[in-house]
């Protein structure tokens, strides 16, 4: 075949930088070299001066005030800010935390760590199409909830929460509402002031921006929302994140914000259309394929595929050489443990190691969608033949009768 | 993690892929693992009665690359050993073969597992047949 086209369809890993950021970026690191705190000479003037021109950026872009951002390092640095700064800021207020099992480790880490400070967490389950149950997140609010902590679209389903309606039960009971809105922003339209969402954390790396740089926006009036700040030293961000501003990965992060705001709806709509062909033709072409998470409220990017008897780490060798893409298996992950998102949905654990994630993204062509397409109905069809289990499925065996000699 | 050259060659080029036919009497089929674990091997024997020599043996597997490629290279060594032979194949001379992680061990302990439990198979549809016959 002589093919040595590398084809990425991960962007929900990361996503590569777009060369118009990179090119936003490079006088910042020997030209305009500044400290952007250094507030007596130009050196720090013009550094300053492009931290605020960003912050404006990415303000727009989300519908907030400038003065609402705070830089961070990325979202895991954000979700820890936004979770242990409300948990400490507030504890007069209360204790307990309510978050899905579905949330981004960085969120699971940070609420684990607050029940080792004293704290409490309720781990909501969810639907099996990914979906929070809204009454039983009301149900469980109490009189110590301090804040509600849901992330706005799934790193592995796509799946879209439904923000305005959690953010109107926050509101009811007056309880801080924090979204991980990482694979959201700059990808579909997000405004957290009109869901009543408070505090929300996001990453330059989702969306086309630089590596190592990311935000937490924290609102500013009614109500006024404060985090203690997790990294001290300084006093920079407003006393809520202390630590030299990465002016070059920021003035990235503004940049991939603007342009997100003017391509945005254009990328979503191609994208969408290039996701849906990859994941019919697939579907109508391979039997006994699943998809995962709810497929009306989801990114226009992403398919999550399950194809039943084979695994997931096996299909990829299949075509790993030249197309990216991640799976929920257990041998892909390093804790040997499968997806624990698709679990949650009640895939079972089969289908969980069976499961394929597709993300595309702006440098995505229809070209690469089509030799996808074939490559993954020739690698399901490979597995298969190597399958004891579709044999047997082929055969008439019930699956789920049989006794398994397990090790 | 990059996988081994062995690993590979054996995934592209799986060998003994099929099965045989277990209604017969010479055949052992051994089944191993379960699909919530993420690995299902079926490793299957054909033994010559007179001289006790495994004369066949085919696989399936539902796993990743490495227990594709653990059982593949099962059903070759295999071949042409006797049965006491074959119950002595050690999961770490596997390992060692095939350049397995240490993430990737287990499947080829499960390889070690569906080769036993395809012996015992065989041994017990024989139960019957005395050690010697003579005709």
């Amino acid at each position: 075949m002589g093919n040595e086209k590398l084809i990425y369809l991960d962007n929900n890993s990361t996503t590569p930088t777009d060369p118009r950021v990179v090119e936003a970026m490079l006088p910042y690191f020997h030209e305009i070299p500044g400290n952007a705190a250094s507030r007596n000479h130009p050196f720090g003037w013009k550094a300053e001066e492009a931290v605020d021109y960003a912050r404006d950026q990415i303000a727009e872009l989300i519908g907030v005030d400038s003065k609402e951002i705070i830089f961070t390092s990325g979202a895991t640095e954000s979700d820890n800010l936004a979770i242990k700064g409300v948990f400490e800021m507030y504890a007069r207020k209360g204790n307990h935390i309510i978050t899905a099992k579905t949330e981004h480790k960085a969120v699971l880490d940070a609420c684990k760590k607050v029940e080792k400070m004293g704290g409490e967490v309720t781990y909501l389950d969810v639907q099996r199409d990914g979906l929070v149950d809204l009454e039983a997140l009301e149900n469980a609010i109490t009189d110590k909830t301090i804040l509600v902590s849901i992330m706005w679209a799934n790193n592995e389903t796509g799946v879209i929460q439904p923000m305005k309606e959690i953010g109107e039960i926050c509101a009811k009971h007056g309880v801080l509402f924090m979204s991980d809105a990482t694979q959201a922003v700059g990808k579909i339209p997000v405004n957290p002031k009109e869901v009543g969402v408070h505090l929300m954390a996001f990453t330059g790396h989702k969306m086309y921006g630089p590596k190592g740089v990311g935000a937490l926006f924290v609102n500013r009036k009614n109500p006024r929302v404060k985090v203690t700040a997790q990294m001290d030293g300084g006093g920079h961000e407003r006393g809520m994140r202390s630590g030299t501003l990465n002016v070059p990965g920021i003035v990235g992060l503004g940049k991939a914000a603007e342009l997100a705001r003017k391509e945005m709806a254009q990328d979503a709509e191609r994208l969408s259309k290039l996701r849906d062909k990859l994941e019919h033709t697939l579907v109508e072409r391979l039997e006994e394929s699943y998809v995962n998470g709810n497929i009306e409220h989801r990114m226009p990017h992403v398919t999550n595929i399950s194809f039943k008897h084979v695994e997931g780490e096996g299909l990829m060798m299949t075509f790993n050489q030249n197309i990216a893409v991640s799976s929920g298996s257990a041998c892909t992950s390093a804790s040997l443990e499968p997806s624990y998102v698709l679990i949650a949905l009640g895939l079972g654990d089969d289908l969980a190691h069976s499961s394929i994630r597709f993300s595309l993204g702006r440098f995505t062509t229809e070209e690469e969608i089509d030799y996808a397409i074939d490559a993954l109905v020739k690698g399901v069809n490979h597995m298969r033949d190597l399958s004891p289990i579709w044999e047997m499925y082929k055969e008439g065996v019930d699956l789920d009768s049989v006794v398994w000699a397990e090790h | 993690m990059a996988y081994s050259e062995k690993v590979l060659e054996h995934f592209k080029n799986p060998k003994n892929v099929g099965t045989l036919d277990k209604s017969k009497k010479n055949v052992g089929t051994g089944l191993v693992g379960a699909p919530e674990c993420g690995d299902v091997m079926r490793l299957q024997i054909e033994v010559d009665d007179n001289s006790g020599v495994i004369t066949d043996a085919k696989f399936k597997t539902f796993g990743c690359g490495s227990a594709i490629a653990s059982s593949s290279l099962a059903t070759e060594w295999l071949k042409g050993k006797s049965l006491d032979d074959a119950m002595a194949i050690d999961n770490m001379t596997i390992v060692e073969e095939l350049a397995l992680p240490p993430v990737k061990i287990h499947c080829s302990v499960l390889a070690e597992d569906a080769i036993k439990s395809a012996i015992k198979d065989y041994k017990t549809k024989n139960a019957d047949v005395p050690a010697e016959t003579k005709a």
